[in-house]
């Protein structure tokens, strides 16, 4: 098969206790279904609420799923196996000046992130290290940085770099592109779009917004307080989505 | 009417490095009832110089300009107390995130009721002011489309939505029927049919009331789609103004050439999955500013002469500052 992500039915409930002995139960995904092939880019679209996160939670194991199955190129995932699956997914966050420890130096941040996923010894580190720097435009020098020493848009290729030195499979962008400034971000997109045509990667990207989901998607899935409204091309649901909401949502992004 | 007439506004801190000027000699204008874009990324100084007109910067700041007059009347030559009787009047301004930007302490009613100016209560007898208030915070929530006004009125900020939070600040802003309403980043805490909401009420406002509006923000897109004029700042420098189809149209500055061309909706002719444009470089930090025209190092055509700083040329009602501008396309000329 090559599917690389299948998701199946996949559900998630919180329970928060509201007394002794009731309890309400949030529904925040139900019955969601999906698949991502190698150097396909699936975009996630919803507000607020919608359970886009929860499903990004999922599928990088930091929760578990009530309901469904999720499928790694073919092996089933079912329990903390974060060690194995972080070597296949990885998570790239919204700020990135905040997600990198300001005492650490790039290289010691990428140093951990291999000594703790990866068998390599210090000098296969090292070489990894400074590949990966340069694959994303930096300089070898840049390891003996400290992150406050990076402009905004350099943080942005750290924080891709310590996503990528594992060599993932999938790349997860949970808003990563919404607050970037415009030009900054053409030049992470280019970025993003090389790199998928030389290796293959595929990427979720998890949006509220509708900007360039039209030019960076093959997919469009919108969900709506968890569940999951269209899914399909994205040429397709822009052209003629189903549900009212999608629609409501397309047209805002265009008015 | 000529509303505000900025000339030459720049903006200093002293550092230990040095002093710092963070805006260049920038001209900004507004006419009444007129709606203009100012864009920017960070570090463009967009902010500064609302916080400048709204007379809220901090003393470090040193302003100086060569005019900076709202309605005729020159602020920075007033003062201090009366700049603030006009401003307060005048002008109203609403942030980036609204739940932030209220009491988390007090519920809406309060708020709201307080933010009714005392000259609208002058007439009403003492003993009805309180009732006067809350009818007029009443008003105010329905005009910005709020029509469950109890459970509002009676929240507190955190118990709300981010969009109805920015609808109340608002309501808020036009409780004292502002002439000028400055807007920044209005949108960028929201959901996308929040936004198209929210700028459908600032376009109410304006058509209704001629109320101005500055809308600030790093987006392009948003502002192209909202405003008549748009002003372009890059590093604190004013780099292109003018009206904002003309300037999609014909851009004349490198730096606005390249934000209008790293958008794809923009560019219909772009494939699928295409690169993207973009300057090559990044924005420069304030302690490092390169001289003359601050695009210099990330511009395609920067020559030797650009180490100068190139003066604000004129051409009907397009303003650009570049010693090589691009050319306009060839069917209009
Ligand atoms: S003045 Fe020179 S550096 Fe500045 S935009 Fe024009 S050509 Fe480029």
């Amino acid at each position: 098969m090559s599917d690389l992500i299948e998701v199946r039915d996949l559900g998630k409930t919180y329970r928060k206790a509201t007394g002794f002995f009731n309890h309400k139960e949030i529904i925040a995904l139900q019955g969601v279904s999906f698949r991502l092939q190698a150097g396909e880019t699936l975009a996630v679209v919803g507000e607020t609420g919608s359970g886009k996160s929860t499903l990004a939670k999922l599928l990088v194991g930091i929760e578990q799923p009530d309901q469904g199955e999720i499928w790694y190129a073919g092996h089933q995932i079912n329990c903390n196996q974060y060690r194995k699956t972080n070597q296949f997914i990885r998570y790239i966050f919204q700020d990135a000046a905040r997600s990198l420890n300001p005492n650490q130096k790039i290289a010691e941040i990428l140093h951990a992130v291999l000594r703790y996923s990866t068998v390599l010894s210090f000098s296969q580190r090292e070489q990894k290290i400074s590949q990966t720097l340069r694959l994303l435009g930096l300089l070898n020098e840049h390891a003996n940085y400290y992150p406050h020493m990076f402009s905004g848009g350099q943080l942005q290729r750290v924080a891709l770099a310590r996503a990528l030195i594992l060599d993932p499979k999938v790349l997860i962008l949970d808003e990563a592109l919404t607050a970037l400034d415009p030009s900054l971000r053409a030049q992470i997109v280019n970025l993003l779009l090389e790199l998928q045509q030389n290796t293959g990667i595929a990427y979720l990207l998890i949006t509220n917004q509708l900007r360039l989901v039209r030019h960076f998607a093959d997919h469009t899935l919108v969900l709506h307080r968890g569940q999951c409204l269209d899914y399909g091309p994205t040429a397709q649901v822009f052209a003629s989505p189903q549900h009212d909401y999608s629609r409501k949502l397309i047209n805002s992004a265009q008015y | 009417m000529q509303l505000l007439d900025i000339r030459n506004l720049t903006l200093e801190l002293e550092t230990p490095d040095g002093i710092v000027r963070a805006v260049d000699r920038v001209n900004l204008s507004l006419r009444e009832g007129e709606i203009r874009g100012l864009v920017g990324e960070s570090g463009s100084g967009k902010s500064l110089i609302a916080k400048a007109i709204m007379g809220v910067l901090h003393q470090r700041w040193h302003i100086s300009a060569d005019r900076f007059s709202w309605c005729g009347e020159d602020l920075l030559r007033l003062p201090y107390q009366r700049q603030r009787e006009i401003i307060s009047r005048d002008i109203a301004m609403i942030y980036q995130e609204p739940s932030r930007s209220m009491d988390p302490t007090a519920p809406i009613g309060e708020q709201l009721a307080e933010s009714v100016p005392d000259h609208l209560v002058e007439g009403v007898s003492w003993w009805q002011r309180g009732f006067f208030r809350r009818k007029r915070a009443i008003n105010l929530l329905h005009k910005v489309g709020i029509r469950d006004h109890q459970s509002v009125l009676n929240s507190y900020p955190y118990q709300l939505s981010e969009g109805v939070c920015q609808k109340i600040s608002i309501a808020m802003a036009i409780a004292k029927a502002p002439k000028l309403l400055i807007a920044d980043e209005p949108t960028t805490a929201l959901e996308s049919t929040t936004q198209a909401q929210l700028f459908r009420l600032l376009a109410s406002f304006n058509q209704l009331k001629g109320t101005s509006i500055l809308l600030i923000s790093h987006e392009l897109e948003t502002v192209a789609r909202n405003t008549d004029t748009l002003s372009v700042l890059y590093c604190g420098q004013l780099v292109e103004a003018g009206d904002t189809a003309e300037l999609l149209k014909n851009p004349r500055h490198h730096y606005t050439d390249a934000l209008i061309r790293s958008v794809p909706e923009f560019q219909p002719e772009l494939a699928f999955k295409q690169q993207l444009y973009a300057l090559h470089g990044s924005i420069p930090t304030l302690q490092h500013l390169p001289i003359g025209c601050r695009l210099g190092p990330r511009c395609p055509n920067a020559r030797k002469e650009c180490v100068k700083t190139p003066q604000l040329e004129r051409q009907q009602n397009h303003f650009y500052s570049c010693h090589f501008p691009l050319q306009r396309s060839a069917d209009d000329e």
